[in-house]
């Protein structure tokens, strides 16, 4: 996994609340068997008004103006501000992987859905939460600066504005350190396979009708 | 000891080894597999040389892509094809305990075979690279839906690496009336509690209502737990439970029955036991639900108006509100008895059993469907569902009533297969998801029971079941 440690990029505000996973890349993308590419079809549905398909060159797609991520100003954004709920929806690892195959490795807003927000950390995406005030006045200041940019900092966790006033944020220690070196999961597991091994024992021995 | 709810018991006998802050490694007993979100993990596993730590957990099938129709003809579309393939071959390369592939006489919706063939069972671990895993904590089973990363972590490693939830009880207590539903006890729980009113818990269902639900039942509001946001839904065991389980193709048989359905009887909330949060419904009081917008959450009965945002006084709110009557093309204040319906979808890992092919039938029966209405799918949730049906006589009523009967599959639930709406038509949907697009681009989706589908088939609009 690739690591994050700080990040000092440009926001973009969705302001919409419950934006759900077939929202962030819809069905017909997930037929691909790979990991990669999805970027182009981040929040397809809003962003083009064509219908998408998988496989399709969307540089030459109709955008729609209208969506906030088509304006000119917020290009190259890498912090996405959201509502309630992001991420609501299914299991699809696919949205992590469209988001930040987009380019966004933070994501703020005052909640995200459970499985969504697990995946998130295993893809190198910083989903932080906050309170409401705070996530309103972030919207605010993005909203009425053109070129608002936020310095995001894991290690100490604050997130600093262009005048040097800090908002601090929480976030899971072990997942803080995962996500700072770029650890990988399965590797670390890896590490209490003796443990594992012997619970399995214990267990097969209580309960040999889960082994069938 | 002191008094534990269902969830503390079933997480502290899976806890292999704990973090200092409380993350944990949870061992896994039942690793649910479909074609959607396991290539990647799969592949990652392979890149990695790693192999499956235990094989026999793994129990899987094509759902998701695999046609409703013309099987014959095999998967048209060559991505969905290839997708399934791919399972194909890599299940035929790592192994496991059953695997029901596309056109197998017990193939079907992930969290209908699982149940149904006795692969899932009280105390297990349960996990799924779906969301919708949640139905299996009817069972009392610990069953979470999970990413990619986390089917190839557990394919590797037989664990998962969680956080111990807050729990939750919502308490329905009394009896449902006529023509009311587990289905339409999950909405009104939604509708009160909000889709990120489970957020961080695992919710156990308990009270007399939820006593006398059947398996099925169960299973259907477990299903829609996810969509309150909670990663869990858990419903505790009784003889229920266990007669349900009873000759089951996996389920322990014998000696081994007896011992393991004296352990299952224990796995229920202790009556002293602390719930984070307590959530309580009359179900007398619930009615027939139809979902008017783009979440579950926004939901009426059927025999209200979808709302007013100029009453709506929290902006967010107000804008949600408004965004979803656009996209759904309704005016405020419209009677949901109003909104006409062009499609009927009776199907989906929350409402496909057999329980719901009767309930739907017993309306559609002596009737036709509405000129109204252009089609109406009938998908059966897995082979064993589509022959007991067929057996019980429920496809020819369905036939005689103007409807389609088709092949087992998730089919119009996410529209990954030919099963789609056209841009802006209605539909009354036994599923589990009301987002935009979500049964196809620009398609309207309202949620409700089997036999409220079923009369919204035969009259071309929501109609109170028990009127018919
Ligand atoms: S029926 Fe729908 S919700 Fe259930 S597993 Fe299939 S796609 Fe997911």
């Amino acid at each position: 996994m690739k690591p994050f440690t700080s990040l000092d990029a440009l926001a973009v505000p969705l302001d919409r609340a419950n934006v759900d996973t077939d929202a962030i890349i819809p069905k017909q993308f997930l037929k691909s068997i790979k990991r990669s590419g999805f970027g182009p079809n981040l929040f397809d549905e809003w962003r083009y008004l064509d219908h998408g398909e998988p496989g399709q060159d969307c540089t030459s797609r109709p955008k729609n103006p209208d969506f906030v991520l088509n304006k000119a100003r917020y290009q190259g954004a890498q912090i996405l501000l959201t509502r309630d709920n992001f991420g609501c929806g299914s299991s699809r690892e696919h949205a992590p992987w469209a988001l930040e195959d987009y380019g966004f490795r933070v994501l703020i807003g005052t909640s995200f859905a459970d499985i969504f927000f697990n995946n998130c950390f295993k893809n190198g995406v910083l989903p932080i939460v906050l309170p409401a005030a705070q996530v309103d006045e972030l919207f605010r200041q993005c909203e009425a600066s053109e070129g608002y940019r936020l310095v995001v900092d894991l290690a100490a966790q604050t997130i600093t504005r262009s005048d040097g006033t800090t908002i601090k944020f929480d976030v899971d220690p072990f997942r803080r350190e995962c996500l700072l070196n770029g650890w990988d999961d399965i590797g670390l597991t890896l590490r209490h396979a003796d443990k594992i091994r012997a619970f399995e024992e214990k267990r097969r021995a209580e309960h040999p009708y889960y082994f069938a | 000891m002191e008094a534990q709810t269902l969830y503390e018991k079933l997480w502290s006998s899976h806890v292999v080894h704990e973090e200092a802050d409380g993350t944990a490694l949870i061992y896994i007993d039942r690793h649910l597999v479909h074609e959607v979100t396991s290539p990647q993990a799969f592949e990652g596993l392979k890149l990695a040389g790693r192999k499956p730590w235990r094989v026999s957990s793994i129990v899987a099938t094509a759902d998701h892509n695999t046609p409703t129709d013309h099987w014959e003809r095999g998967i048209e579309d060559p991505v969905s094809r290839q997708q399934v393939e791919t399972l194909d071959a890599n299940i035929r390369e790592v192994g496991a305990l059953a695997y029901f592939p596309f056109k197998d006489s017990r193939q079907g919706i992930v969290h209908v075979i699982g149940p149904e063939n006795g692969a899932t069972l009280p105390g297990m671990t349960v996990v799924c690279g779906d969301s919708h895993t949640s139905t299996h904590g009817a069972f009392a089973c610990l069953a979470h839906g999970i990413g990619t990363s986390e089917v190839e972590h557990v394919m590797a490693t037989q664990c998962l690496l969680q956080k111990k939830s807050k729990t939750m009880l919502v308490k329905v207590e009394g009896e449902l009336g006529r023509g009311v539903y587990a289905k339409d006890i999950a909405l009104a729980v939604i509708g009160r509690i909000g889709t990120a009113g489970g957020t961080g818990y695992a919710i156990e269902f308990g009270g007399s209502a939820i006593r006398a639900l059947t398996m099925e039942g169960r299973m259907t509001l477990c299903n829609m737990a996810i969509e309150a946001g909670a990663r869990a839904g858990l419903v505790g065991v009784d003889d229920i439970t266990i007669d349900y389980l009873r000759d089951k193709p996996f389920a322990p048989k014998g000696e081994q029955w007896e011992q393991a359905a004296a352990y299952w009887r224990t796995l229920k909330s202790d009556d002293a036991a602390h719930f984070d949060r307590v959530v309580e419904l009359d179900a007398t009081q619930i009615l027939p639900q139809v979902t008017w917008g783009t979440s579950p959450e926004m939901v009426e009965t059927v025999a209200g108006r979808v709302p007013d945002p100029a009453k709506i006084a929290d902006p967010v709110k107000r804008e949600g509100v408004e965004r979803a009557l656009k996209y759904m093309g309704l005016a405020p204040n419209t009677p949901i008895s109003e909104i006409p319906v062009d499609q009927v979808f009776i199907g989906s890992c929350t409402n496909s059993r057999i329980e719901d092919l009767r309930e739907a039938a017993a309306v559609a029966k002596g009737r036709r469907k509405a000129a109204s209405v252009k089609r109406v799918l009938v998908v059966p949730g897995s082979g064993l569902v589509k022959h007991q049906a067929e057996a019980e006589g429920l496809d020819k009523v369905f036939i005689e009533a103007g409807f389609e009967w088709r092949e087992p599959g998730c089919s119009m639930c996410l529209a990954m297969n030919a099963d789609r709406l056209e841009p802006g038509e209605h539909c009354a949907s036994t599923s589990n998801r009301n987002f935009e697009g979500r049964q196809g681009a620009g398609g309207r989706t309202h949620l409700v029971s089997p036999a409220m589908a079923a009369a919204a088939a035969v009259t071309g609009r929501f109609v109170d079941v028990r009127e018919l």
